[in-house]
């Protein structure tokens, strides 16, 4: 079972990508989605037996991978709560995302090869949630990391979107640099990467230092920094999220799958999975909360003005990711996953949606050329709504619940760092439900903004896309009231999974908050709706007015805090300066001294060189070799009888 | 009583090929297709006589095998004395796994002296099996040297334009370097009275005299490894090589500084290499990060590929002077592991320069449209030069610089930042080559893969990523014999009773 969960994904990768070109774009499409099916009923399989019928957690193990000395890594697939529960969310999504793709790239002429990446990229995110070691979750980690490169780029014609695959990849190696410390850290501490040895290991070290940079420092935190900064770049946190929006130029349902629901969430997988280590390194918790919840604020903020309906929804995600770190980093770990979960199951659906209003206005994605369009397209409007209010945290709507758990988690923290993620969490919250509603409204209502001939022409999506669409409304509508008391109520659902020493256990305290912080969120969202219905409907021009009068702040936000401005400046030109610089120190001091001084001397040996070209080369090797072995022997005779 | 020669037989192997291809007479044509086609037997024969190697060797043991000795110069205990340990093994391996792919690389591309190029080819190849199965140190000078010539000759007569001046500047460099380690060979039969590797091994010299003879040693090899800043006749090399010279270059001759270390430097001079690790540290450092800055800004693919070479070869070093199980195997694993991509990656740009004759990356571009296989093989390639998991290009790196992080974590977080230049440059290379508009129309009308081209590269990427997933195919084999150098290693040392900083830590 556990195989055929992981595995399936791999073997419908390998057939359609090997045999893709003889067996056509059908075959492809069947195999692969044959291939997504059969792991997501089988991951569900297992989320009953292990995470319903409370079984203990369990390693499967598949062959031997590494070893070198005493540093030993298999490959294995391990099976707890967490991990079945972030299989399933995976593979669901997936199978979404490779039925909608079908009808979504049927016209597209490489529309094989992009089924094949998908299933490539299921394989590893499989591989990374069911990781036994640090390595093994290295390798899937990486292996997203790839899936992403190749999906990004996929239109390989377009200059911009092979831009975005090159930068999402650099930008996310800078977090695995950290991620690679971290486990190399992880050994030189534990001699072991594995997971259980480590867990047990952290909790006898909680004390142990170790010299880093020549500074004495607390060992946990130093790890847990380290792989939080691997976690940062693949979960586009603040300062290493610069790859996330521009990776919108992949597809829309890679951005649904990827670059929504799965891929960017492994970050907070890796912390979630990391916690007993966590628990230990309340320094690097306080870090974790701080970035989360800034990420959180700033996102929205960005979100606020962007006019590509995928950006919004980019800016969004990376927002709700920030709500999940800051859950993560009050210890509310099960808040954290989900909010995960919902997140996928509404965020996918927008994605979709987004794409399914794409595709029916002929590729385009400006917010300011739709409008207008909510009877053209009846189903698709009603899922962007559904998914909206969920996103806004809506009453009863999957989101609702998440979010509400994850501030109250925060407010329950009780610490500075806490009270600071609750009070961010609930400005973007705000900021949430009025982007949310922005969108809607210029998307579908009012006057259509675009040509007539594109307004004729707009028609709803086949069945094939959008009854994934629909399968995903009834995450968004169902998944937060359904899981609600399973993951954060009073269960003992995680079985050990996830570690929370007795003090921190935020989740639980979430449950004893005033009411005003129950209901602060959901006010917020309220009024976030009700504000852009003001503002995008009542009175359209308002928004034109209040960009003209918050002009700096409206240009901090529109150009993204300019953080890729700065990024350019500072380390791409740099970095190529310093590339030139050297290049030209190869070339005139390194060999000016050396080897063109001596050649220089020499010269005339080109001429005797010239001469091969008429002689017969191989006597002139065979006198250079003879020449080489007498000279040899020469010396080594004078200096021997020298010596006796 | 002894056993048939079977690593002699492979060395002089391709010799006897050479000297058979020399009796070839006839019209040009004849003379070129027969060349062609012996070549390319004699090394697969050897190949396939190196496949006998590693089904009979005993990966348990560390020892030396297959080992034959005849007296050579018995009045000065000279001894023709070949074997094999777990180290040197893989080397023998690679160098006969290439060298029938170059000659199948070569094919077309070589169109004049094919009789002499093939010659040369099968000469060299006699050199570097020579060189790793060496157990006596002026035969092991013989072979190392000997290399040379027949590279030199490949550069300077079948190379390109500016092939002189990157052939002497190859050879003066390689000579100078050692012609010092030939001094210090002298010295050191001259201060023991034996010329055998094992022996020499067994027993270090004096703690002075270790200084002085590693530095010897070290201006031989860090010439060929190269390392920073003795690098810079490899990128000049590389682009004037024709491509089958350039794969055995980066393949093979590469990793003989890297061999040269490992046979030499640390058993036989310990004290020695305690005391330069830290430079040797610093150096790969410098040339990891710096290298691959300049790699970031070539505008010749060949030289973004050669440059990206030091800058792997500064991991190798890296690794093996942290002198830690992980540190070594993680070298020689990248050693190999970087001979085999390295080597397909010079052939894909050989397989576009045959078409194109230019090296210009901005004279290609979209070439995904007309050559999807090629792609394919380049993509691949790419990814094991990152050093993505899963390819074998990642176990190497990720060994050394685990190590790394055990000696001193300064040098590993700025050696870890090679990670990110690394996937930097060589994404861009492939950005550029093979992703964009088509807007050169030549490039556009290029031919995919030929069969010929499609199956050379098809053992190239099984390798690649079979070693990626399973690489204890070469790490269990090469275990014993590191763990006996590290045994004899520290045990030299003075102070070999200091423990791994963890062990001490967790005890407090």
């Amino acid at each position: 079972m556990e195989y055929i969960a992981v595995f399936s994904p791999l073997i419908a990768f390998t057939v359609a990508f090997l045999f893709g070109k003889q067996l056509g774009h059908k075959f492809c499409q069947v195999v692969t989605c044959a291939g997504i099916t059969l792991a997501a009923m089988a991951s569900c399989i297992l989320f009953v037996r292990i995470a319903l019928g409370g079984m203990e957690g369990y390693t499967v193990p598949v062959a031997t991978w590494m070893e070198s000395g005493d540093f030993i890594v298999d490959w294995a697939l391990r099976m707890d709560p967490l991990s079945v529960v972030m299989m399933c969310v995976v593979t669901i999504v997936s199978a979404c995302v490779h039925y909608y793709s079908v009808g979504y790239m049927s016209h597209d002429e490489a529309r094989g090869r992009f089924m094949a990446y998908l299933s490539l990229f299921t394989f590893a995110m499989m591989m990374l949630v069911t990781a036994d070691n640090l390595v093994q979750l290295f390798f899937g980690w990486e292996g997203v990391g790839l899936a992403s490169y190749l999906l990004i780029g996929f239109w390989n014609h377009k200059e911009s979107a092979n831009a975005a695959a090159v930068k999402a990849f650099v930008v996310n190696r800078v977090g695995d640099f950290g991620l690679a410390m971290g486990v190399f850290a992880a050994f030189f501490l534990f001699g072991t990467v594995q997971l259980d040895e480590l867990f047990a290991l952290a909790a006898e070290n909680a004390d142990t230092t170790f010299n880093f940079f020549g500074f004495e420092l607390h060992a946990l935190t130093v790890v847990c920094l380290l792989l939080f900064m691997g976690a940062m770049g693949k979960s586009a946190q603040l300062g290493l999220h610069t790859w996330l929006p521009d990776a919108m130029e992949g597809p829309t349902p890679v951005s649904a799958l990827i670059h929504a629901a799965t891929m960017v969430t492994a970050g907070v997988f890796l912390v979630a999975r990391m916690s007993p280590l966590y628990e230990f390194a309340p320094i690097a918790l306080m870090v974790v909360t701080v970035v989360g919840a800034m990420t959180a604020f700033v996102a929205a903020t960005i979100g606020l003005t962007q006019f590509d309906i995928k950006r919004v929804i980019a800016y969004s995600t990376m927002s709700q990711l920030g709500y999940m770190f800051f859950a993560l980093g009050v210890s509310a770990y099960g808040a954290a996953i989900f909010h995960l979960m919902t997140h996928a199951f509404f965020k996918a659906l927008l994605f979709l949606g987004a794409g399914s209003v794409i595709h029916a206005l002929h590729d385009e994605q400006d917010m300011r050329n739709m409008g207008g369009v909510k009877w053209k397209i009846p189903a698709t409007y009603v899922l962007m709504w559904i998914g909206s209010l969920a996103l806004a945290g809506i009453p009863f709507f999957a989101g609702y619940y998440s979010k509400d758990i994850v501030l109250e988690a925060a407010w329950a923290d009780h610490t500075w760092f806490g009270d600071f993620a609750y009070w961010m969490g609930i400005a973007a919250a705000l900021m949430t439900a009025f982007y949310s509603g922005r969108l809607l409204f210029m998307t579908f209502h009012g006057k259509p903004r675009m040509d007539q001939k594109t307004f004729d022409h707009a028609h709803e999506s086949p069945p094939i896309m959008l009854t994934p669409l629909i399968i995903l409304g009834v995450g968004a509508l169902f998944s937060g009231a359904a899981f609600y008391e399973m993951f954060v109520g009073h269960h003992q659902f995680w079985h050990g999974s996830i570690l929370v020493l007795p003090d921190n256990d935020t989740v639980a305290a979430a449950h004893h908050v005033p009411t005003w912080v129950k209901k602060l969120p959901m006010v917020m969202g309220i009024l976030g709706l009700v504000l852009a219905f003001f503002m995008y409907v009542k009175f359209v021009g308002l928004p034109e007015k209040m960009t003209k009068i918050f002009k700096p702040l409206h240009a901090l936000f529109f150009n993204k805090w300019w953080f890729d401005e700065i990024y350019d400046a500072l380390f791409v030109k740099n970095s190529f300066r310093f590339g030139v610089t050297f290049w030209k120190g190869d070339q005139h001091v390194v060999d000016g001294i050396g080897p063109d001084g001596v050649a220089a001397t020499s010269k005339r040996f080109a001429g005797v060189l010239g001469k091969f070209q008429t002689g017969y080369v191989f006597q002139y090797a065979f006198i250079m070799m003879i020449g080489v072995i007498g000279l040899v022997s020469w010396i080594f005779y004078k200096t021997v009888i020298g010596a006796e | 009583m002894i056993e048939f020669p079977v690593l002699s037989l492979l060395t002089f192997l391709p010799l006897i090929g050479a000297l058979l291809i020399l009796t070839i007479r006839g019209s040009e044509e004849i003379v070129a297709r027969n060349s062609r086609w012996a070549a390319l037997w004699v090394s697969g024969t050897t190949f396939f006589v190196s496949l006998y190697l590693l089904f009979q060797f005993d990966g348990t043991s560390a020892e030396f095998q297959f080992v034959e000795t005849i007296d050579w110069f018995p009045a000065l205990g000279l001894s023709y004395t070949m074997g094999i340990d777990g180290i040197s093994l893989f080397f023998v391996l690679l160098s006969a796994f290439l060298t029938p792919i170059c000659v199948l690389a070569s094919w077309t591309a070589v169109k004049t002296r094919v009789k002499e190029y093939m010659i040369a080819f099968l000469i060299l190849e006699t050199f570097m099996i020579g060189t790793f199965c060496a157990l006596d140190t002026i035969l092991f000078y013989i072979f190392f040297e000997g290399v040379l010539i027949p590279m030199f000759l490949i550069i300077g007569i079948w190379g390109g334009k500016r092939r002189v001046y990157s052939a002497y500047k190859f050879f003066l460099y390689t000579l100078l370097g050692s012609v010092l380690m030939l001094v210090a060979l002298l010295t050191l039969y001259v201060q023991t009275g034996t010329t055998s590797i094992p022996e020499l091994m067994e027993d270090p010299v004096g703690r002075d005299l270790q200084i002085w003879l590693w530095l010897a040693f070290f201006a031989s090899f860090a010439v060929k490894m190269p390392m920073w800043p003795v690098h810079t006749w490899l990128p000049d090399a590389h682009v004037e090589a024709p491509t089958a010279g350039s794969v055995i270059l980066a393949g093979v001759l590469l990793k003989m500084g890297g061999y040269g270390f490992l046979r030499f430097s640390l058993p036989m001079f310990p004290e020695a290499s305690e005391f330069f690790a830290p430079m040797v540290f610093w150096l790969s450092v410098v040339a990891i990060i710096y290298t691959s800055l300049v790699a970031l800004v070539q505008e010749d693919m060949k030289k973004l590929i050669a440059y990206s070479s030091v800058a792997h070869m500064g991991y190798v070093t890296l690794g093996i002077f942290t002198a830690t199980v992980q540190g070594i195997e993680g070298a020689i694993f990248q050693m190999i592991s970087h001979g085999l991509i390295s080597g397909a990656l010079f052939l894909c740009v050989g397989v576009v320069y045959d078409r194109l004759h230019t090296r210009e990356i901005a004279r290609y571009g979209g070439l995904v449209k007309n050559m999807p296989k090629y792609a394919t093989v380049f993509m691949i390639m790419v990814l094991g030069s990152v050093g993505l998991p899963g390819t074998s290009g990642f176990v190497g790196e990720f060994l050394t610089l685990l190590a790394a992080f055990q000696v001193d974590t300064i040098i590993a977080a700025f050696a870890t930042t090679g990670i990110i230049l690394g996937a930097a440059y060589m994404l861009m290379l492939y950005r550029k080559v093979v992703f964009g508009e088509q807007v050169n129309k030549d490039a556009a009308a290029m031919s995919d893969l030929n069969p010929r081209e499609f199956w050379y590269f098809v053992p190239l990427v099984v390798l690649v990523l079979w070693l990626g997933v399973q690489p204890g195919m070469v790490m269990d084999k090469v275990a014993p014999s590191v763990d006996k150098l590290i045994t004899q290693y520290e045990s030299a040392l003075p102070l070999h009773a200091e423990g791994t900083l963890a062990e001490e830590e967790l005890e407090e």
